[in-house]
């Protein structure tokens, strides 16, 4: 417990203390905190419940839309911003900027989770392949949909409001990473304190065997809809904060960009070890790494790698890191190993 | 209602019609993902994107002077064995596994091939001319281009032409037998690898044949593989695994569909539409099989 807290506060000071450290890298360590957690949110879905979804990608785009258009619409007409297009004929005051962006980031957070629940009940009653198609589906059609939508810029984007004049050049930087910092360390807190109660335990029961679950009483719908709820909620507090940080919003290649980080997110919780707390935290870190040196040297084959990745990953490395590592030390893990017995299995197969 | 479509019937007839052909080129490539679906037990996510590469093959056949139309013979030869190919290093592998598994590993080669084509072909898009001119039906007010006639021609032919080559021949029997059950078909003898390779085979030959007449009817790009995949899915989800009638029936009820939703919505919800019409789908089975608690398998 003791070395815990250690290790905690060891990565909350260096947090804190990361854009100092790095200033040059502020924009890439926001992003990696954003990234930690869409795989933390997905691991809640497709780790803990199995349910593997493509669509989180969903909410991560309505987060971002909702939070842009709520900062702007709060003191502007939406639609003259967006046919102003990068002409920005109205500028937000700071006071304005950061009021709009709380608000944005609250509803951002919020409207998604609803949309979760009230589409939970249908589309969660699919089960394992299904569920995946359906959602790579959801989330197409809505970035299909949304580049038709005048009000949110369809086709030709939306950009989002300028960060207001302070004196300090790097406060956009330093403001963004710390929103998204605050962020994960929410996240991270909220889903470890759900992993240590009944619910994180019902979850894997549905894993498990759903038809089981159901028939020991368990409410299982109710329970997948709370879970879906809770990644939807995260997912879109990571789209708005990313909205902010991009400073443009284009509805298939950067808000439901399926193509990256719909795959992303599910690729990084399993590099890292589906169903586990800290897997999706290193898949995603070492993903992170592993991506920004490809895209910075070898551009244009970014993809190429990205979908040899994925295979290499999927075919070869399905239990991840932690799997790995549990599988390797599982005394660390909390199992208790019979020597003989392990050995027996070995020499049987 | 003041939509064009309800003011001109001509119209309706018009979409109708191309619907129709349309449906019956996403009915090819259904059935070839039918076909490995229920043989390998395979979702595969880069459905589309052989086919944009059968595309692609017939395309640089017009390029070079070939009339485009001999892509309908030369692109299934030369997919069929990309096919191979990528099962021999990639889905063999995942034919056992989790369903999961294989969508994440065939979303993986779509995603490698999308990028592949974009650098080896541009990210132009594209269209193989065959000069077939247009047919004018009733007085000049339906206008159907001849190329859309022969690619739903040439894809019932290979249709009609598959399903007699499984019923008849030796391999096609394999398998049939694989697909019914793997071991018994292995006890019995099949070679259920090397069948395995023919079907995932088969099955790229038919999105080639599909994309080759897609090159010459409509326009072909590298990253609009996804939508192909996806409209085969759901017809095979409508249909059935192994129904063929079915198959041909909602791929052409597809086809209609779309272009309905293309005079009505518009053609930038077009897309947009057919991933909607497939959630709907799905959950409209999802309520009808939960009356009798059961659920889609």
């Amino acid at each position: 417990m003791n070395k815990n807290i250690i290790l905690y506060g060891a990565i909350l000071i260096f947090g804190i203390a990361a854009p100092f450290i790095f200033p040059a890298f502020k924009v890439q360590l926001s992003i990696l905190c954003i990234l930690i957690i869409l795989a933390i949110t997905w691991n809640v879905q497709g780790g803990e419940m199995g349910y593997n979804t493509f669509g989180n990608i969903l909410f991560y785009g309505l987060g971002m839309y909702l939070c842009a258009s709520v900062q702007v619409g709060m003191f502007f007409p939406l639609g003259e911003w967006t046919e102003g297009g990068g002409e920005k004929t109205f500028v937000h005051t700071p006071a304005q900027f950061f009021q709009g962006f709380a608000v944005g980031l609250a509803v951002a957070a919020v409207v998604p989770a609803i949309i979760a629940g009230l589409i939970g009940y249908s589309i969660l009653g699919l089960r394992g392949h299904y569920f995946a198609i359906c959602t790579l589906g959801l989330g197409v059609a809505a970035g299909e949909i949304s580049g038709g939508i005048e009000i949110i810029g369809a086709g030709q984007g939306f950009t989002t409001p300028p960060f207001p004049n302070v004196d300090r050049l790097e406060a956009r930087g330093e403001f963004f990473y710390f929103c998204s910092f605050i962020v994960l360390v929410f996240t991270f807190l909220a889903v470890k304190a759900i992993y240590s109660t009944r619910f994180k335990l019902v979850l894997n029961a549905i894993r498990d065997n759903e038809d089981k679950a159901e028939a020991m009483g368990i409410q299982t719908m109710k329970y997948k809809i709370i879970g879906w709820m809770i990644s939807a909620f995260f997912c879109g507090l990571a789209g708005g904060i990313m909205g902010g940080l991009v400073g443009y919003i284009d509805s298939t290649d950067v808000a439901f960009d399926g193509r990256e980080m719909g795959v992303f997110m599910v690729l990084m919780a399993i590099l890292g070890g589906k169903g586990t707390l800290w897997g999706p935290v290193i898949g995603a870190t070492l993903f992170h790494i592993f991506k920004e040196g490809f895209w910075t040297f070898f551009l244009g084959w970014q993809y190429v790698a990205l979908g040899v990745l994925i295979v290499v990953i999927v075919i070869y490395f399905p239990e991840g890191i932690m799997g790995w590592l549990r599988e390797k030390y599982p005394e660390r893990f909390g199992e208790v190993v019979d020597e003989a017995d392990r050995k027996a299995q070995v020499t049987l197969k | 209602m003041d939509f064009l479509i309800f003011q001109v019937p001509m119209l309706t007839l018009q979409a109708v019609l191309d619907g129709l052909l349309l449906g019956v080129l996403f009915a090819l490539i259904a059935y070839g993902m039918a076909l490995q679906w229920g043989v390998m037990n395979i979702i595969n996510i880069a459905q589309g994107d052989l086919v944009i590469l059968g595309g692609y093959i017939a395309y640089f056949m017009y390029l070079y002077g070939i009339h485009p139309a001999w892509g309908v013979i030369i692109s299934p030869i030369i997919m069929y064995f990309v096919g191979v190919i990528i099962y021999k290093l990639v889905i063999n592998k995942v034919v056992d596994r989790d369903l999961f598994i294989s969508i994440l590993a065939t979303f993986g080669i779509s995603i490698l091939f999308m990028q592949l084509m974009n650098f080896a072909f541009g990210a132009d898009v594209v269209l193989a001319n065959s000069g077939y001119g247009t047919t004018m039906l009733f007085d000049n007010s339906v206008t159907l281009p001849n190329s859309k006639i022969f690619s739903a021609f040439i894809s019932i032919v290979f249709a009609i032409g598959l399903v007699i080559y499984m019923k008849k021949s030796k391999l096609g029997r394999a398998i049939r037998a694989t697909a019914q059950n793997a071991r018994a078909a292995k006890i019995l003898g099949v070679d259920t690898e090397k069948v395995y390779a023919a079907t995932f085979g088969i099955n790229a030959a038919l999105c080639g044949v599909a994309g080759a007449l897609i090159s010459i009817t409509f326009t072909i790009h590298p990253y609009m593989g996804l939508p192909y995949t996806i409209r085969s899915f759901m017809i095979v989800i409508v249909a059935g695994l192994g129904n063929l009638p079915g198959v041909a029936m909602s791929g052409m009820g597809l086809g209609v569909f779309e272009e309905f939703a293309d005079y009505i919505l518009g053609t930038e919800f077009r897309i947009g539409s057919v991933f909607l019409l497939l959630v709907l789908i799905l959950v409209y089975r999802r309520f009808k099989l939960s009356r009798k608690r059961e659920y889609l398998k």
